[in-house]
């Protein structure tokens, strides 16, 4: 809010504009620098009327509007106002080339440039996580497998991860079938279905989550799960890749379980349930392919532990681990 | 119209034989000899083998060679081409920073329809300049395949160059994966290419950047090492089709004057050119002559072209072109004799990006100066025009005019670097009247989505064109909201870059603008029509850092206004 008033101010008055410009502390080398300040008359805005409050160019006084800024080339240079191009450059025909080649034939071709341009439908499989656990007398595998197909801004999302002990039976598998869509540079927004195939009973849950890059660049997954029994849970997922040399890479991880409620049927208890942390050190041969060894470390908490414990299981559990990552 | 039945006869000719090169672009070459030239030129687009560094994939060519022939012109004749298309899809030839009229720019969708597989399409119009040009497919990334050559337009007076001497030395990158395959891989993981990314142990021992800079960067999402999207990890670097193995070997005598007219053909690649020992006088840029201006070094961005004079001795010289993130380099030789070399230069280190690529400015405490330096302010989006859309992961807060800075990674070098401002028109400038307006465009992208654009918003059916009037002159200041460098190319026109040289503005067709920097050029908008405008980075442009100027009216209209013919 201060500094709209300060925009309006000097929109209409040359000695704020000039005020302004004296706050700023121009280094010996700013391009500003020999710039004889305009005297109000001199003022490129004198004279112009009050930018209306929807009017694009509000806020002119800012870098790339301002008068002065990059004009260290052309020192002498007059302000050269913004504005719309002429009426004339809006006449005539739409397009040039449909009187020459006829419109229907342009019309074909441009729809072709405009696919070819922008328009374009990837995809890619990643397989994040297959690996093999070992620790506790008890020799585990899992995967955890993602892909997508679409364009920039909307995209199917599959998802699906798993695990058991070799030799014995499946304990979790689920599948995730997502909508998933753009709402910023680095997130995007998740919603769909998932189905939990073991352990059993299995149920179907309706998904929303989040998933993209944040800051210091982890890659970030966070989902909530409603299942048609009504029981609320959620998961975060968070993993970041730290080159040591250039095909070295140590990837810490870190997943989090939340429950609402107790779901006795699954030994889930409300709050806080689990937290599972590793750390994996990958060897990336070519960018799409890199196996790794690893620790993780594994903790069911509050009554999700006493479900556990009851049930004569071990609420914590390290494990070391080899497996490999790779994308196509 | 146009378009000719192909008969079965037409067919043969540059196909199923290896590539060849044409006499110009072989090894050993006196020179500028053979071309393509005359009242009437034939070229044949097909499928050609090309085979470098002991491999062979496949190329598209024109008349079955890759670089394409040379097709040499003269000012004040009338050029008449006819192409055939010998390929299975479009294909096209645009006619790169040639004045013509707007339905022979060879631009798919927008000046005309393509050339269909298996037909013609005659190319006419009159030659109204000299200099170097090139030219290229603009149909489904055909250039990135092989798709490309030099022309050369000679003066219809006397050329103000002197020179005893003259080579064509044409650039370029050339990958045994397909394009899209490359393309594909971009939009995976636009990574996928860089092999020389910010590590710990580069940290532990004092290179690169220090803990808090990586940690600032990494705050803000970006890698220091955005250089370039495709590297040496796929690209074999090639001068004049010859890869570093080849050695390409151009002739001379020993105290001729020899004109170099370097063309970058490139897809990707931004190359920085050095003869050690050899320091070149820059003559010509984009086709225009400047006057002579002696450098150790200049960095040619993607699409743009240098005539350098250079006077070597009886000795043997290598012509370096590394590329501007050094995963690679194209060099050949230039010597008295053949069989002859000279040492070739290292690689350098990959240049780190600065606060100043980001748009941070030139340093200084922005902060109290009350400007806003977040990375994505909507406050600066709205104030540049931007539209905030996913596609855009930064609005440089602070951009600065970096037409007078030397190319990326070159700041510190200790010999001469080639600057924008270097630059001065030989002739005075044709169109002294001051700009009437501007008009700020805005180079964005989302480097981790692979997303690039203008102003925010990819190419599409509902973009709207840059309009111009016809004759209307108009200052366009191309901001670089990304960390990367774009050569930004406009169809059919010169524009002068202003840099300093008030009336003698070099004139360019393309333009690079540093990252996080911005340049502005004076167009005159005197070709009526539509035209393309894009940056000559093929992926950005395939990917939607592409759209439309118009210039009307139409020569074609009447007084009374042709209406709407959509």
């Amino acid at each position: 809010m201060k500094r709209l008033i300060a925009l309006l101010l000097i929109g209409t008055a040359g000695p704020a504009f000039a005020q302004d410009h004296s706050q700023h502390q121009m280094p010996a080398d700013d391009p500003h620098a020999g710039h004889a300040m305009p005297a109000p008359t001199d003022d490129p805005h004198a004279g112009h009327t009050m930018p209306a409050p929807t009017d694009p160019h509000a806020g002119h006084v800012m870098p790339q509007a301002d008068p002065h800024a990059g004009h260290g080339a052309t020192p002498s240079g007059p302000s050269i106002s913004k504005g719309p191009p002429p009426a004339a450059a809006a006449g005539g025909p739409t397009y040039a080339a449909d009187a020459v080649f006829g419109a229907d034939t342009m019309a074909a071709a441009r729809a072709a440039l405009y696919k070819e341009t922008g328009g374009m439908t990837v995809s890619k499989t990643i397989v994040d996580r297959l690996e093999a656990g070992f620790g506790q007398g008890e020799e585990t595998y899992l995967w955890d497998v993602q892909g997508w197909i679409g364009r920039d801004i909307d995209k199917f999302w599959w998802k699906t991860e798993g695990e058991g002990a070799f030799g014995g039976p499946l304990e979790s598998a689920e599948v995730q079938a997502l909508w998933s869509h753009a709402i910023g540079p680095f997130f995007d927004l998740q919603a769909g279905v998932r189905y939990d195939i073991r352990p059993e009973p299995d149920r179907a849950h309706a998904v929303i989550g989040i998933q993209g890059l944040a800051p210091y660049k982890f890659e970030v997954d966070a989902a909530a799960f409603i299942s048609t029994k009504g029981d609320v849970t959620a998961r975060i997922e968070a993993e970041y890749d730290q080159r040591l040399t250039q095909k070295l890479i140590l990837q810490p991880r870190i997943e989090v379980e939340l429950s609402a409620q107790d779901i006795p049927e699954y030994g889930i208890g409300a709050g806080l349930s689990a937290i599972e942390a590793g750390a994996r050190l990958g060897y990336e041969f070519v960018p799409q392919f890199r196996p790794y060894v690893g620790v993780e470390w594994h903790r069911k908490i509050g009554d999700t532990a006493d479900f556990a414990r009851a049930a004569g299981e071990d609420v914590d559990a390290v494990r070391g681990l080899v497996g490999v990552r790779f994308w196509f | 119209m146009n378009r000719l039945a192909l008969s079965r006869r037409a067919l043969i000719g540059g196909i199923g034989a290896t590539a060849l090169f044409p006499a110009w672009a072989r090894s050993g070459t006196p020179g500028i000899g053979a071309a393509l030239s005359g009242p009437e030129i034939r070229l044949n687009v097909g499928h050609t083998p090309f085979t470098v560094g002991g491999r062979t994939g496949h190329a598209v060519t024109v008349n079955g060679t890759l670089p394409a022939p040379l097709i040499r012109l003269k000012e004040g004749q009338t050029a008449r081409l006819i192409v055939t298309n010998h390929l299975d899809e479009d294909t096209s030839i645009h006619w790169h920073g040639l004045l013509l009229p707007f339905q022979m720019d060879g631009v798919p969708g927008i000046s005309f329809s393509g050339i269909a597989p298996h037909s013609s399409f005659t190319y006419e119009f009159p030659v109204i300049q000299s200099g170097t040009y090139w030219y290229h497919s603009h149909s489904n990334l055909q250039e990135a395949m092989g798709h490309y050559g030099p022309i050369v337009i000679d003066p219809a007076d006397a050329d103000p160059v002197a020179y005893d001497r003259e080579h064509v030395v044409v650039l370029s990158d050339w990958s045994f994966m397909h394009p899209h395959a490359v393309m594909k891989k971009l939009k995976q993981d636009a990574e996928f290419f860089r092999r020389d990314n910010p590590n710990f142990a580069e940290l532990a021992a004092g290179k690169g950047q220090t803990l808090k800079e990586r940690l600032e960067w990494g705050a803000m999402r970006m890698s220091p090492a955005d250089i370039s999207d495709v590297t040496g990890a796929t690209y074999t670097y090639l001068v004049n089709g010859h890869g570093p193995a080849e050695n390409w070997t151009g002739l001379f005598n020993p105290g001729e004057r020899v004109r170099l007219r370097i063309i970058n053909a490139s897809a990707m690649t931004i190359f920085n050119v050095r003869i050690p020992g050899l320091p070149m006088t820059v003559v010509n840029a984009d086709g225009e002559n400047v006057r002579p201006v002696e450098t150790d070094e200049l960095q040619i961005s993607v699409a743009e072209t240098y005539d350098v004079i250079v006077t070597p001795g009886d000795a043997a010289y290598t012509l370096a072109a590394e590329s501007v993130d050094r995963s690679g380099m194209a060099h050949a030789t230039l010597a008295p004799r053949m069989g002859m070399s000279a040492p070739v230069p290292k690689l350098r280190e990959r240049p780190t990006l600065s606060m100043k690529d980001m748009g941070h400015g030139g340093g200084g405490d922005h902060a109290a100066m009350g400007h806003s330096m977040k990375m994505r302010d909507p406050e600066n989006a709205a104030r540049a025009g931007v539209k905030l859309s996913p596609g855009v992961d930064m609005i440089a807060p602070m951009p600065v005019d970096r037409v007078g800075d030397r190319g990326l990674g070159l700041e510190d070098e200790t010999h001469r670097v080639l600057v924008y401002t270097d630059l001065v028109a030989l002739a005075p400038n044709p169109d002294t009247r001051s700009p009437s307006r501007s008009l700020e465009i805005h180079l964005t992208s989302n480097m981790e989505r692979y997303m690039w654009s203008f102003n925010g918003e990819q190419f599409s059916p509902v973009t709207e064109p840059f309009r111009f009037e016809k004759n209307e002159r108009v200052r366009v200041t191309l901001v670089n909201d990304t960390m990367m460098a774009h050569p930004i190319h406009l169809h059919g026109h010169f524009f002068e870059v202003v840099n300093g040289h008030e009336g003698h503005h070099p004139r360019k067709h393309t333009v690079n603008v540093l990252p996080g920097g911005k340049v502005s050029f004076d167009l005159t908008a005197d070709a009526p029509g539509d035209w393309a405008f894009h940056c000559h980075l093929l992926m950005h442009m395939h990917l939607g850092m592409f759209n439309v100027v118009t210039v009307r009216p139409l020569d074609s209209e009447r007084t009374h206004g042709a209406g709407d013919a959509a």
